[in-house]
């Protein structure tokens, strides 16, 4: 019983991870249609630039955690923002009302880019720190021993996206450009009618979706303490796979699908094997769009004919 | 020469959640003869229509087709592809659905699909050559071209569908459907975006399908001149319920009809009356 | 604020060098912005663990200096060349000629490709290169079948390459079958393969089609990974047989083929040999493409593209149709698949990674997606740009990306977007590609 909790923290953790990185996922395909391959690379770019934040704040002799936190933090998703806006501005303007598979192709295209950017500048080695953020809570110690423990990171992780989805949640619903945003969502010409400015409508989901990446790449590294340029791939996949999960569009859905992809993987390596927690990840994404072939929470698609 | 009813609907009810699309609804359609389904916009026929066609799986209700010889299949049963293959059922589309980047022949190629694939030995026999296979595709395409005659492209074979002229694309996908050598051909409002000539023709074209070649049709059109002068029988369809059904004169003189479209749409209610006297 | 935006449209008709220079000067500011952190510092981590960093700034000033300039210079083309700049790069004479001496270029092509052992005889850097061109020519006409005819998205297909490769590899390894007897079992164990991948996805559309096949590529690749007493894990398969001329061995033993025609040996006749052999399995992949299309069931592929609804009404069982183009695909990546194994000899896992579907994709998409031609001189471009840039090892992904999203913006519809009917009753023509549909799946 004390394991299978350890495991759900565990699970919940990265779930909350692979949660933040799907929305920027769904919002995209939600507005424009399309899968932003390069999206898991934003995020990559988001874990790189907070670990040089903080390189430099610790070499300044900031110690106060929690200030450094913050302006990590701050520095991240401003800059990881302005990639989703360079990106969308490059790569996806020029195709948008294009034929389908072009900006897919260019989405790819953009993924390599970053990813052999981040190495040809930072190199291809794996960039560890030091645990910023030590220290947890004992939850509740058994008789053989076995201890459940909470991390303070895993707190962190924990409240943030709670606390993030929280403001996102309240800028979708409540104000002018979240009303936009589900406008363009609807019927981008009909919205562009309206008075809707499109265009940088769909600037700010990527820069929203970007910015929201940059903060999973700052958790990603305080969790495991280490970034590399792949990361973003694996992640984006995971991620991408969530958002698909959970049904693409539906922003509760992919925070759904992230943390249930976050707990199939944790419990599938600690009662089965590590070696095939991915399998069983994209295996029950297979097995799920076969019964419910629009993701669990996705609008059921009714045909048209 | 003109026998019994090919088509029998036995208290069709088509739900979506909540919304009752289609309610008990009870009519049927005899051999060689056009029958109309007419009624306000939203009175539930394209639903009819999809339910017939495969497309939507009925709540309730039967459906059922008799050929002639007798042989009746449960259409609700059956899946789409299968309606039209076995049960010989074709039908057009309220918005055109050619296959824009094939050529006009191309497209009536594609109707033969189930015979060419047959001869083709599912693909093998035609990968080597086979003279039966090269037979068969002769045949595919002078019934192509036939078709194409009739409905006046034949200069028009070779050019992709998409470029076709509306009209042109309208009498298309019906010799489309006519290639699939069906029984009962079902045909969403064929004259909507038509100008008055081309409704006329259509009218011809139409006769001349039930005339000659013995395919009995059921419409839906908004076009009253063409559902007049065309239909055998009408049904008439609101939210859902059959209203009325008999003969072109007789429904057009039923007052429950001319509530019906006063009530929805004062111009259709007008183009009704008109069209009675 | 209102007045901000009638401004620079003002600007931006005058076309004056304050405009030009604004937009340099924005560009550059992102530049900076976006590169300070990740160019300006680098990282590293030292031999203690600790991360160390140091400053670029030289880099920095440099790369935010070409973008201010080379952001100068595109604006000045744009307005050198008007709004329609792309088209004007190619002018419309030059498509029609290209699309013209289309029919003269495929035969020209085969020529050329019979000829190249010959003119490069004792070039071996070019004879293995031109092996590699084909191998991607016939992996892109494969996929072709799928994503251009069928309309459907694959994003796995390297999973059948991958299935091909390790049939062979495994087959011949363990109970030492040849490779004659392999090369059809791989393409039917990949086509196998093919349907199993079919199954699930039949009923999804659109993106889910994508995310499945991109997870399936990855659940065989992880799978030949971790399943280590069979495929030798990351290890990879080594020692594997080279083909032999129907039981006769291309090496310089006395039973081998120089001995017996009385030649003295040489280690260029196996890769002349190889090269004949992925010419021949091209061949026959376009072949069949190609008469397939003729077919009722090429023909409803491509009816399947434009329009599922309208076949399901005309009575095609849509649920086969997709199954043998997924079928028909995999079988021709699997017999890719083998052939790559033969050829080198030896297979790991990190042959069979997403980017290797990217790769192919993006050469069926780029070829103008449905045509062989198109197909084929995607991967002699791809393939041979990606082998120009081989010296600067680092940067030829980096390149390879830009490249894709540069000739996206170019071309969206491929080399060549039209598309040519399959049947005629007076004259074929070719038709646009603004009509022909790209498919849902």
């Amino acid at each position: 019983m004390d394991y299978f909790a350890q495991q759900l923290i565990n699970g919940l953790v990265l779930g909350s991870i692979y949660g933040l990185i799907a929305i920027g996922y769904t919002m995209v395909y939600g507005i424009v249609g399309m899968i932003n391959f390069a999206h898991g690379d934003i995020f990559m770019i988001g874990g790189f630039i907070a670990l040089i934040t903080f390189l430099i704040l610790v070499s300044l002799g900031l110690t106060a955690v929690p200030v450094i936190l913050l302006v990590v933090l701050l520095v991240a998703m401003a800059i990881t923002a302005l990639y989703g806006w360079t990106v969308e501005r490059i790569a996806y303007r020029p195709l948008r009302h294009s034929f389908r598979l072009a900006p897919m192709l260019s989405a790819i295209g953009m993924s390599f880019v970053l990813m052999n950017y981040s190495q040809v500048a930072q190199g291809a080695r794996v960039k560890p720190i030091p645990p910023l953020i030590t220290g947890g809570h004992t939850l509740h110690e058994s008789a053989d021993g076995f201890v459940v423990q909470l991390s303070n990171v895993q707190i962190l992780v924990v409240v943030t996206t709670i606390v993030l989805l929280s403001i996102f949640t309240w800028l979708v619903s409540h104000t002018r450009l979240g009303r936009d945003m589900r406008a363009c969502e609807q019927d981008q010409t009909m919205a562009a009618l309206l008075g809707v400015d499109v265009d940088r409508t769909i600037s700010m989901t990527f820069v929203i979706g970007a910015a929201l990446a940059a903060v999973a790449g700052l958790m990603y590294l305080l969790y495991y303490g280490l970034v590399d340029f792949f990361m973003g791939f694996v992640a984006g996949i995971k991620a991408f796979t969530a958002a698909v999960l959970g049904g693409i569009g539906s922003l509760p859905g992919a925070m759904l699908g992230g943390l249930a992809i976050g707990l199939i993987e944790t419990f599938w390596s600690a009662y089965f094997s590590v070696e095939y927690k991915d399998v069983a990840a994209f295996s029950i994404l297979i097995v799920v769009l076969i019964f419910m072939p629009t993701g669990l929470l996705g609008r059921p698609e009714v045909e048209k004919v | 020469m003109s026998g019994g009813r090919i088509l029998n609907v036995d208290r069709l009810t088509m739900r979506f959640g909540g919304i009752v699309a289609v309610q008990d609804l009870s009519f049927s359609a005899e051999q060689r003869k056009v029958t109309a389904l007419i009624g306000p916009n939203g009175a539930g026929k394209t639903t009819v229509f999809n339910c017939i066609t495969g497309f939507y799986k009925p709540t309730g209700g039967a459906i059922r087709l008799t050929h002639d010889d007798g042989r009746t299949i449960a259409l609700e049963r059956l899946n789409d592809f299968r309606i039209a293959r076995q049960a010989k059922v074709a039908r057009t589309f309220q918005n055109i659905r050619l296959f824009p980047g094939m050529t006009a022949l191309e497209n009536l190629m594609v109707a033969q699909h189930n015979t060419l694939m047959r001869a083709s030995g599912f693909t093998f026999l035609g990968l080597i050559g086979a003279p039966t296979y090269r037979s068969a595709e002769k045949s595919a395409i002078d019934l192509a071209t036939a078709w194409l005659k009739r409905v006046g492209l034949l200069d028009r074979a070779d050019d992709a569908a998409g470029n076709l002229a509306y009209g042109d694309q309208r009498r298309l996908e019906i010799a489309r459907a006519m290639c699939t050598e069906p029984a009962l051909l079902c045909l969403d409002e064929p004259a909507a975006g038509l100008n008055a000539r081309e409704s006329a023709a259509l009218s011809e074209l139409l006769l001349s399908i039930r005339d000659e070649h013995g395919t009995s049709i059921l419409l839906i059109e908004h076009d009253m001149s063409v559902v007049m002068e065309i239909s055998d029988h009408i049904v008439v369809m609101d939210h859902g319920v059959k209203i009325a059904e008999g003969t072109p004169r007789e429904v057009r003189d039923d007052p429950r009809v001319i509530a019906a479209y006063l009530g929805a749409d004062e111009e259709e209610a007008m183009a009704v009356m008109e069209s009675g006297s | 604020m209102t007045a901000l935006p009638s401004e620079t449209m003002q600007t931006s008709r005058a076309a004056g060098i304050p405009f030009i220079l604004k937009k340099a000067f924005l560009s550059a500011l992102v530049a900076l912005v976006l590169f300070s952190l990740m160019i300006g510092i680098r990282t590293e981590a030292g031999s203690d663990g600790q991360l160390t960093y140091w400053t670029r700034f030289g880099d920095l000033a440099s790369i935010v200096g070409i973008v201010f300039g080379g952001s100068i210079v595109i604006e000045l083309l744009r307005q050198w060349l008007g709004p329609t700049g792309a088209e004007k790069l190619v002018p419309p004479a030059v498509q029609r000629g290209l699309s013209r001496a289309g029919r003269l270029l495929a035969p020209a092509l085969l020529i050329f490709a019979l000829l190249v052992p010959v003119i490069f005889y004792n070039q071996r850097y070019i004879l293995d290169l031109a092996i590699l061109v084909l191998t991607y020519v016939m992996l892109g006409w494969g996929l072709n079948v799928v994503v251009g005819l069928a309309g459907l998205l694959d994003l796995g297909y390297v999973a059948f390459y991958a299935v091909g490769a390790y049939s062979y590899a495994l087959l011949a390894t363990n109970f030492g079958w040849s490779f004659w007897i392999c090369l059809p079992l791989a393409g039917i164990l990949a086509a196998f393969w093919g349907v199993m991948l079919g199954f699930p996805v039949l009923r999804l559309r659109g993106d889910y089609l994508a995310i499945v096949t991109l997870a399936f590529g990855e659940i065989i690749r992880l799978v030949i990974i971790n399943w280590q007493d069979l495929t030798g894990g990351p290890n990879g398969v080594s020692g594997i047989p080279r083909p032999t001329l129907f039981g006769i061995p291309l090496d310089n033993s006395d039973d081998g083929l120089a001995a017996k025609l009385g030649i003295e040996f040489s280690a260029t006749h196996r890769i002349i040999f190889l090269f004949y052999l992925i010419l021949a399995l091209a061949l026959l992949t376009n072949w069949v493409t190609i008469r397939l299309r003729r077919l009722p069931i090429g023909r409803a592929w491509e009816a399947l593209r434009e329009d599922e609804v309208a076949c399901r009404a005309l009575g095609i069982n849509t649920t086969t149709t997709k199954l043998t183009a997924f079928a028909t695909g995999a079988m021709f990546g699997g017999f890719a698949g083998a052939f790559f194994a033969t050829r080198q000899g030896f297979i790991s896992p990190e042959s069979f990674t997403f980017q290797e579907s990217a790769l192919v994709l993006a050469i069926v998409v780029l070829g103008g997606m449905g045509s062989q031609l198109g197909v084929a001189l995607a991967a002699l471009a791809m393939i041979g740009g990606f082998e120009l840039f081989r010296g600067l090892e680092t940067y030829r992904m980096l390149v390879f990306g830009m490249a894709m999203v540069l000739i996206m913006i170019w071309r969206p519809r491929g080399l060549i977007g039209h598309r040519a009917p399959t049947v005629y009753l007076t004259k074929a023509q070719a038709i646009s590609s603004d009509l022909v549909k790209e498919g849902h799946g």
